[in-house]
């Protein structure tokens, strides 16, 4: 099973509301996720432009020597992606879950101010269960 | 609520059958409908305790409701006298209808005779909300013990009634218990009662 190494949730303006990494490998600092964060959002509204395909919605997977980027864009605009180990499957499905894990722990939660950084103590627990492994396989059937 | 468009039309509130059948709404639009009132009401306060007292007013109102309408559908128009026969209908006709299910305990306090809780491992209100570090305490179930109270109070048995967050051992998140400590008067009634 390929390793995830990141995953971002970043907001419609670009700006990074949450951020995880997962193992040893491509770990960064917090300026440089941020500089990730905005750069990728930057590049998918290009992407959306350059593209010879008329209706195009952006960047959804970049494949790297090193690594493979999944990107979700949500219909508002809030795009999630994920950082991972090349070949990885399954990655897609997992940022719809995830997806799914930001409307109801997030957004159904009083105390968050929207396209305000993360702190949802249940929206960490939920996504620590969902990244595990043999999850993510499950996810995938 | 789910079905409603297939019920027949009644030009009188009154004419309608008060309906027994399963009868449930779509979580998500309550979880929504809760979020927005506990973002309203925080609107309105200035401190946690005002907060919880607004939420607590605000389950009171519903409470008050919820006991009249299972008196009169399931009780055939009687109520519970005895303590113990309106705690275990909090307990279980109560949750039921509103959560779907009995709660998942009803205790009674070690320390004091008039102290009563009922937990629940998951409240249904807390299903999706974390509460900020900086609130310290706070329970969004002050709304169901809101229910609580109103249900006990109109029923003749004033009580004070709170959630608390109260941690599990081997448990990541802590339960919710809901406090309930009746007034003087209905344990002097009681033991009156034998």
């Amino acid at each position: 099973m390929a390793a995830i190494y990141s995953l971002y949730i970043i907001n419609k303006s670009g700006g990074l509301i949450y951020y995880k990494d997962y193992g040893s490998s491509g770990r960064m600092d917090t300026n440089d996720s941020l500089r990730v964060a905005s750069l990728w959002h930057s590049m998918h509204a290009i992407s959306q432009q350059l593209s010879p395909v008329s209706g195009c919605a952006g960047i959804e997977l970049l494949q790297a020597d090193t690594f493979d980027l999944h990107c979700f864009q949500s219909l508002t605009g809030t795009k999630f992606f994920v950082v991972c180990e090349p070949g990885t499957q399954y990655m897609e499905t997992l940022l719809k879950f995830v997806y799914e894990l930001y409307t109801d722990y997030v957004l159904k939660n009083p105390f968050y101010e929207m396209e305000m950084p993360i702190r949802c103590e249940l929206f960490d627990i939920n996504l620590t269960q969902a990244v595990q492994k043999d999850r993510v396989a499950f996810l995938g059937r | 609520m789910i079905g409603v468009g297939k019920m027949k039309q009644y030009g009188n509130v009154l004419d309608k059958p008060l309906n027994k059948g399963k009868q449930e709404v779509s979580l998500s639009a309550f979880a929504f409908l809760f979020s927005e009132m506990v973002q309203y009401n925080q609107t309105q306060v200035d401190n946690i305790g005002e907060l919880e007292r607004r939420l607590e007013d605000a389950g009171y109102a519903v409470g008050a409701r919820v006991l009249e309408l299972l008196c009169h559908r399931d009780k055939g128009n009687r109520r519970e006298t005895r303590l113990l026969g309106i705690l275990s209908f909090v307990h279980s006709t109560v949750w039921k209808v509103l959560f779907g299910k009995v709660a998942d305990s009803l205790e009674k306090g070690t320390e004091h005779e008039d102290e009563y809780m009922i937990s629940e491992k998951e409240l249904l209100v807390n299903r999706f909300i974390s509460i900020p570090k900086d609130m310290g305490t706070f329970n969004c179930g002050a709304f169901v013990a809101g229910i609580v109270r109103g249900v006990l109070d109109g029923a003749g048995f004033p009580a004070v009634v709170t959630a608390h967050f109260v941690p599990m051992e081997g448990q990541q998140r802590p339960r919710t218990t809901i406090l309930i400590k009746f007034a003087e008067e209905v344990l002097l009634r009681e033991t009156r009662l034998g």
